[in-house]
């Protein structure tokens, strides 16, 4: 923590650590798009939990209200977020527990290396955490000479494999059971040889593996679902019960929360426990529930630690149309549903963030001018998936567009050489900003008719437009528009057939030109 | 009824058929179209693209030809540009600061229609066979679009007036409600993920055996129509308002020397 009171920062305080994506998403997504098992590994999984959300969520015929409060909760909480905080921290301070505030992920890293070194050890297990997973926390503890151990199964495998993880809620999606036994034979110390595929199996080995340090861990590092600000309560919500091992047997706790992570009380808890656990896992009610306020004496850690982290969250609270974005659960139900995620995976967003989520979140944290994020609003169809799914009703699609806007304007600012789609939006600009223009350009209709030859099919395309053709063809336009036929032949309907015979060029009749007067 | 036609620009330079069908619907009921001359496009590719600034004069062409007492309600034959003009313009009004327009572009908005809605909701439309004489003896399957879908909510309105046209035979679309890919700009900018999801509603509308997949969207119609015929599919797309439009004695060709919206042949 600084010393010194330096005032408010003149720029936004951006975010750093594994936000930013390493290349543009539509080169990282061609890679991705050519690993065809990744590609039925991340469609099986999706789709299964797609169905098992779907299927709980009809369950309560007061879903919609349920998103509605979530929804006013959480923008409840931002529009007072400081004032919550600072609740927070007089409620977990007078518990026995210690507050920590880290502006991004450097401090955030430092203030926990500290606190570890200070304990002596140089291990810990950690709980899953999205929070040390953004500011790259295992990398830098391991720079330190500290070793962290992660207790989550899919976290492990991850780790154990020297990998990433894909998926907010399930860092493996990527990997099936074989690929997973493989990890597990390489990378397991004393693990059976003849461990088979089977999930109990592999399960067995991982439970196994963990014991050992759950029993020897005497400090543990966590994240958090939610912070109570009325109480000064943290929550973990998991489904194997490694975090409840985790946040009971060490000495020392040292957990990593967002700022945006509060809710103003202990009550708004029954709103998102059970939004959460139906929109992520596609559960009722997940299996384990942590809640710890403070120090209890004699009863699970003496030594509380809670790092607040910004890194990048109040530069969106500050972004007008993006911050409803902060009042994300991180449960995943949007890349579930994301037909872009479902292709592409995780990784292809770079950020520790994925799926439609991270496309906004990431570049809000870190500005759209950062690095290569400013591709990360583009990879959306604007399908919609994302904002039905979203518990907490974040209106991704259109913080999309925000974003993408703010990217355009961006450029305009710094770059001088128009693009090919800069051309483009400029020509269509003037076609489309007058019926007359319009009219005008749809007189070279019968030419473009006449370039795409006798089968009529336009089969390829010169410069931006020559990615349309690269996996679809272009129907040849018609010899006249609507508005030449209007103008020309449109005739009320008191039985006049109106004489059309050349509408399609091939001279064939359609009942759209005789149909007046049918009725 | 007099009702303002809005064609849509893809459908008033690539697809008019699709519009004639539209008048030819509206005026067998026995209301009045017209066609506001000065329409052009609402805009939906500038703001989704980010080009707010060039969306600025489109919404602003669009809310000019149609804030006018010249009509009672206004209807396209396109989920997506209805919603854009519902929700979009009033958005590119505000960040653009020009308040005015934005008053002006809600009047718009409220007064707009997508077919299916404006059939169903306002005009009463819920048996296609009996009420506007729809015959269309075809296999046919249907590709409910994304914006219309979840923007503006149609639910089941374009698909129930399908299944009331006689002779249809339609078969239902397996994972219907997942995106085609064409997302606009995004089909270029993103153009492998947007093959990747044009790949499989191709292969989806193959499975079922249709003649030709309908929907209610021309661009997204063109796109899966664009992926069919490249696929050499002979499997073609065509808007639901020319089949609604089809009757028993001017039938709308769906094989032969046609050209489909999309389809070869």
């Amino acid at each position: 923590m600084s010393g010194t009171f330096l005032g408010m920062p003149a720029l936004p305080a951006y975010g750093h650590g594994n936000l930013n994506a390493t290349e543009p998403f539509p080169k990282a997504a061609h890679r991705e798009l050519g690993n065809a098992q990744l590609r039925a590994n991340l469609g099986h999984a999706t789709h299964t939990i797609r169905d098992k959300r779907l299927k709980v969520v009809a369950e309560l015929p007061d879903w919609e209200d349920m998103r509605d409060s979530g929804s006013a909760i959480k923008n409840a909480t931002m529009a007072q977020l400081p004032a919550l905080l600072e609740q927070f921290e007089a409620n977990f301070t007078a518990r026995g527990g210690t507050i920590h505030w880290a502006r991004d992920a450097q401090e955030a890293n430092e203030i926990v290396t500290s606190l570890v070194r200070a304990t002596g050890e140089t291990e810990v297990v950690k709980v899953k955490s999205m929070a040390t997973q953004e500011i790259g926390l295992n990398e830098y503890l391991e720079d330190q000479g500290i070793a962290a151990f992660e207790t989550d199964l899919a976290e492990l495998i991850v780790q154990l494999d020297h990998d990433k993880p894909s998926h907010i809620l399930v860092p493996a999606i990527h990997k099936n059971r074989s690929q997973i036994r493989e990890i597990f034979l390489r990378e397991m110390e004393d693990v059976d040889p003849a461990l088979t595929d089977e999930p109990a199996r592999l399960a067995e080995a991982a439970r196994r593996h963990l014991r050992k340090k759950f029993l020897t861990a005497k400090v543990a590092v966590s994240g958090a679902n939610f912070g109570l600000a009325d109480t000064g309560t943290l929550t973990v919500v998991e489904s194997e019960g490694n975090g409840r091992m985790c946040l009971t047997l060490p000495d020392t706790l040292i957990t990593v929360m967002g700022i945006e992570k509060l809710l103003p009380s202990w009550s708004d808890l029954e709103v998102f426990m059970q939004l959460l656990p139906r929109s992520s896992t596609g559960e009722r009610m997940n299996p384990y529930t942590s809640l710890w306020t403070g120090v209890t004496p004699g009863d699970g850690p003496q030594n509380v630690h809670l790092v607040l982290l910004d890194n990048g969250r109040t530069a969106a609270l500050a972004d007008e149309m993006g911050r409803t974005a902060l009042n994300c659960i991180r449960c995943s139900a949007c890349m579930n549903v994301c037909p872009v995620y479902e292709r592409t995976g995780g990784h292809a967003y770079g950020s520790t963030y994925p799926g439609p989520i991270g496309a906004i979140l990431s570049p809000l944290m870190t500005g759209i001018k950062s690095e290569k994020n400013n591709s990360l609003p583009y990879a959306s169809s604007l399908c919609g998936a994302c904002f039905d799914a979203c518990p907490v009703k974040i209106n991704i699609p259109e913080i999309l567009v925000h974003l993408r806007g703010e990217d355009v304007d961006s450029r305009r600012a710094t770059i001088k050489v128009p693009t090919q789609m800069d051309l483009m939006m400029k020509g269509a600009e003037w076609a489309f900003s007058d019926g007359a223009h319009l009219g005008l350009l749809e007189k070279g209709l019968p030419l473009g008719r006449l370039a795409a030859g006798r089968d009529k099919v336009i089969k390829k395309l010169p410069g931006l437009a020559g990615k349309w053709t690269r996996s679809r063809d272009l129907p040849a336009p018609p010899g006249q528009s609507f508005r030449q036929w209007w103008a020309r032949d449109h005739k009320a309907p008191d039985g006049v057939v109106p004489g059309t015979g050349t509408t399609n060029g091939t001279g064939t009749g359609s009942p759209t030109e005789s149909e007046g007067g049918q009725a | 009824m007099k009702i303002a036609l809005f064609a849509t620009c893809i459908v008033d330079a690539m697809y008019p058929r699709t519009a004639r069908a539209t008048v030819a619907i509206l005026e067998r009921l026995g209301h009045e179209v017209v066609f506001p001359p000065g329409q052009a496009c609402c805009g939906q590719m500038h703001v989704n693209s980010g080009y707010f600034k060039e969306a600025l004069p489109v919404v602003a062409n669009h809310v000019r030809a149609f804030d006018t007492d010249d009509y009672d309600v206004a209807v396209a034959p396109s989920g997506s540009c209805v919603a854009s003009v519902k929700h979009q313009h009033e958005l590119v009004a505000r960040r653009c600061g020009d308040a005015a327009l934005e008053a002006r572009a809600a009047v718009v908005g409220a007064k707009t229609y997508e077919l299916s809605q404006l059939l169903t909701d306002v005009l009463g439309v819920t048996d296609a066979a009996r009420q506007l004489g729809s015959h269309f003896p075809h296999k046919v399957t249907y590709h409910p679009s994304c914006h219309g879908m979840r923007l503006l909510k149609l639910g089941d309105r374009q698909l129930k007036l399908l299944a009331s046209v006689a002779g249809i035979e339609l078969v239902e679309l397996p994972e219907a409600d997942q995106c085609c890919g064409f997302g606009g700009t995004f089909s270029l900018k993103n153009a492998d993920v947007s093959g990747a999801m044009l790949e499989d509603k191709a292969a989806n509308i193959c499975g079922t055996g249709a003649e030709l997949c309908t929907g209610g969207d021309a661009s997204c119609l063109m796109h899966i129509g664009g992926g069919l015929s490249r696929q050499g599919s002979k499997v073609g797309t065509l808007h639901f308002a020319e089949i609604l439009a089809s009757t028993l004695d001017n039938p709308v060709p769906v094989a032969g020397d046609v050209q489909l919206a999309g389809g070869r042949r």
